[in-house]
């Protein structure tokens, strides 16, 4: 194989670029079929749709990047927005209090979550699994009906509209790309966010080289849990109401915006602007389909569904092709 | 000579069912090279793992110049200036170099990490090291023996007062080796106290200052090294009398072969494996294969088990020619094959000893075919014996033993399926003198008096000389000499390998 090649697949934003082109190829296919795809809002409303998503996406990386797994992020959005609705509904607490305390609770029960995985060393599969239908179950026991939000204040918020160019983004919006922010920064400029990357190449390895295991995987499952109740707002925003059945499976559609975005699922490898580009690019999906007309929109998942077949497949080869180097150049080494 | 930079006095460390240390001592000054020296098992990664917080002690005391700490996690004992380079590179293949070598410790500039001074450093540092490569690249990009200078460096940058070095050189050629070596020097002349741990007793010879034994766990002694020679180091480790060594030195009589060939090739060869060798290996007869590095000899071996397919030329067991389509084929026809990388490729860790046992058996016998927990125990139990596996029960889990031990039960699992060629590839890496020893007298034995068949892949060529009565001899793939009686000599050998190359 030509060695330049070689090195281009080996350097650790392969995947990364390789989505982004993926995501400028199909916006540019959506340019050339539809006009409507020129119009700027079009590229804004991927953003003001799927502001919920982002967030949980942000929450769930940092889990993935441990090696691990959140599923409880699309019933956690569902509980927080429940709560607040119920909270606006039922009692006379200001909203920016009501905020405060579901954002504290989504928290809480990501540390709670993280504490249980690392102190009794317990697959975060299960305990999410659980965790999810928990809380599943919870917001189904506040109302099993939808809870419409009112307050005037909250709708206020639901509506502002920020101008950008000649189109606008919402509020859910500004909460996600400051997210993205936060979270890329932290993950590549602090040691935080270094032992994050350090625990999921090698979970041995970072205790021995004296690095707080145990504090690092709580505080991920933590950021994972604000983050869903972080999504659980500006899902609220654009929804303005609490239901039961919010966020459906929406876990998955992050782990899959994730592993698009260049993660791998055992950790270690990954980073945010990946994870961006991967919501993005189920967004464009939806688009696409919508301006056909004519399809339904699950066929949003059956393209991803067959994007992530691809994606992991070429992670897999990525693998092999790294070992390959390790074994060719020690070889070199030997002899 | 000076006050001591380390003391370790009266350590106890007591695991569920064994005694892992009992009352050992310890001494390390600075500017010293001292090596810790014992069998597997004997307690020297526990004294290790003590002293580097990974373990709590449960007795005694240690003081670093002369104030008394108990580092509770390696993050403890590395705040007090103690470093560990493991065997096995401990670092994380999905960071670059530069990060592992600063993990935990970055150079910061406003609370955020100063990436060009962690990648300036970390050039500084590999430099000093004599190590020039990208540190922006992953450490996956790298073979292990750069990936252990990597390990070094990181380790000698977190101003160390002292560097315990476990088995550094096992994954090192010779070059590498040098290298270590004049690196670990000049560290010394710096004032670091350093632990040395290596079961090649040319390189403690040629390095250490000083050697303290183990053995069970207990204190055997402390010594300079210029006065204690080899034999009776040995002698001391083994816990045996220095006439007894010298006997096992030279070891019993070899093997002799009957007439009766059980396997034989002739011009057997294997697509891009293998491509000439014919060979007899007859019943009772030790045969080694030997050959440098990539010769072609474990490939040998693996068409001999059908893991390999035989592409030109033909095999022949008992007289019959056969196709040795898989292992499956193979262990129904007698073959048994410990193989090279018994980590990888042999233990399951997960499962206990007995269970490791069984399994070439219960594979033979098919999966549904149950095997009764009673013949199971007597199998384990019968083998433990006379292997003279240490474990505390046939129950443990066999990632718990030492890795000698974890050989013999992989052994023990082949034996099991009574085979009539048993190959043996590298089975004593990465063990003591003691254990390897009794391999070796293992093999003759099973073919004196099983008159079993056995090959030894070996490459330490002193082995192979002491264990077989015939030796093959590789070259790029090739068989070039075979050598029996006299000529199995280590010359025999080197001539064979050097043949022909002018």
């Amino acid at each position: 194989m030509n060695k330049k090649l070689g090195e281009i697949i080996a350097s650790k934003y392969f995947s990364f670029f390789v989505t982004v082109i993926l995501f400028a190829v199909l916006y540019g296919a959506g340019i050339a079929m539809y006009k409507g795809f020129m119009k700027p809002q079009v590229f804004l409303n991927l953003f003001i749709d799927n502001a919920a998503l982002i967030i949980v996406t942000v929450g769930i990386t940092f889990t993935l990047l441990i090696g691990g797994i959140d599923l409880s992020v699309g019933a956690v959005l569902a509980l927080t927005c429940m709560v607040l609705a119920w909270i606006l509904a039922n009692t006379g607490i200001p909203v920016f209090a009501a905020i405060f305390i579901v954002l504290l609770m989504g928290t809480l029960f990501g540390a709670l979550q993280g504490y249980i995985i690392a102190k009794f060393d317990l697959q975060p599969f299960i305990i999410t699994l659980a965790g999810m239908l928990f809380c599943r179950g919870m917001t189904a026991v506040i109302s099993r009906e939808t809870i419409n939000i009112t307050d005037p204040v909250f709708v206020a918020m639901a509506d502002f509209r920020l101008p950008v160019g000649p189109g606008f983004v919402s509020m859910g919006v500004l909460i996600a790309l400051a997210s993205l922010i936060i979270a890329a920064v932290v993950l590549g400029f602090t040691r935080f966010g270094r032992n994050i990357y350090a625990l999921g190449g090698s979970e041995s390895s970072a205790s021995l080289m004296g690095l707080p295991v145990f504090r690092t995987k709580v505080s991920v499952y933590t950021i994972s849990g604000f983050c869903s109740s972080l999504g659980g707002i500006a899902y609220a925003l654009m929804m303005l109401t609490g239901y039961n059945l919010h966020g459906m499976g929406m876990e998955m559609d992050a782990i899959a915006s994730t592993v698009i975005g260049g993660t791998l699922l055992t950790g270690g490898v990954g980073f945010i602007p990946g994870a961006l580009f991967g919501v993005l690019i189920q967004g464009v999906i939806l688009t696409f389909i919508s301006f056909q007309g004519t399809l339904s929109a699950w066929w949003t998942k059956i393209v991803v569904g067959a994007l992530l077949c691809v994606f992991i497949i070429m992670q897999a080869f990525i693998t092999e092709h790294k070992s390959k180097l390790t074994a060719q150049s020690s070889l070199e080494e030997n002899s | 000579m000076a006050a001591a930079l380390l003391e370790m006095r009266n350590i106890d460390k007591v695991f569920p069912g064994v005694r892992a240390l009992s009352n050992v001592d310890f001494t390390l000054h600075a500017g010293e090279i001292h090596s810790l020296m014992g069998e597997n098992g004997a307690g020297k990664s526990t004294l290790v793992k003590v002293l580097t917080g990974v373990y709590p002690k449960d007795g005694g005391t240690i003081h670093l110049n002369g104030r008394e700490i108990s580092p509770k996690t390696p993050k403890e004992a590395q705040e007090e200036g103690i470093s560990t380079v493991y065997q096995e590179v401990n670092l994380c293949p999905n960071l670059t170099v530069a990060e592992n070598i600063f993990i935990g410790r970055e150079p910061r500039r406003f609370g955020f990490i100063d990436w060009k001074e962690v990648n300036r450093r970390s050039v500084e540092l590999l430099q000093k090291l004599d190590v020039d490569i990208d540190v922006n690249k992953t450490l996956d990009n790298y073979p292990v023996a750069i990936q252990q200078m990597v390990a070094i460096a990181r380790a000698v940058d977190v101003d160390a007062k002292i560097l315990i070095l476990d088995e550094p050189t096992s994954s090192l050629n010779e070059g590498e080796t040098a290298r270590l070596f004049k690196i670990v020097r000049q560290l010394q002349k710096q004032g670091m106290g350093i632990i040395f741990i290596s079961h090649f007793l040319e390189q403690i010879y040629e390095l250490c200052d000083h050697i303290t034994i183990l053995r069970n766990g207990e204190l055997v002694g402390s010594y300079e090294v210029a006065k204690l020679p080899r034999l009776e180091l040995i002698a001391r480790m083994v816990g045996k009398d220095l006439n007894d060594v010298k006997d096992m030195d030279k070891m019993a009589e070899k093997s002799v072969p009957s007439e009766e060939v059980f396997i034989e090739t002739d011009h057997a060869a294997s697509i891009g494996q293998i491509k000439d060798v014919s060979l007899q290996i007859h019943k009772g007869e030790v045969i080694g294969f030997a050959g440098l590095l990539g010769s072609g000899r474990t490939e040998t071996a693996e068409m001999l088990f059908g893991l390999k397919d035989v592409t030109g030329g033909q095999l022949k067991i008992n007289g019959k020619a056969e196709k040795l389509a898989n292992p499956m084929a193979a262990m129904k026809d007698g073959i048994a094959f410990c193989p090279e990388d018994r980590k990888l490729a042999g233990i399951i860790g997960d499962l206990t000893v007995r269970e490791n046992i069984i399994l070439a058996l219960q594979a033979m016998d098919g999966m549904f075919t149950h095997i009764p927990y009673s013949e199971q125990v007597k199998l384990a139990d019968q083998f433990i014996e006379k292997l003279r596996i240490k474990v505390s029960d046939r129950d443990q889990l066999i990632k718990n033993l030492s890795g000698g031990n974890q050989q013999k039960v992989i052994i023990a699992r082949w034996l099991a399926t009574h085979p009539q060629f048993l190959i043996l590839d590298e089975p004593t890496r990465g063990i003591d003198v003691g254990t390897k020893t009794e391999i070796q007298k293992m093999a003759v034995e099973l073919a004196k008096t099983e008159g079993m068949s056995v090959a030894f892949i070996s490459s330490e060529m002193d082995e192979m000389v002491r264990t077989c009565s015939k030796l093959i001899v590789m070259r790029d793939r090739r068989k070039v000499a075979e050598l029996t009686g006299e000529q199995v000599s280590s010359d025999g050998v080197m001539q064979a390998i050097a043949g022909g190359d002018n």
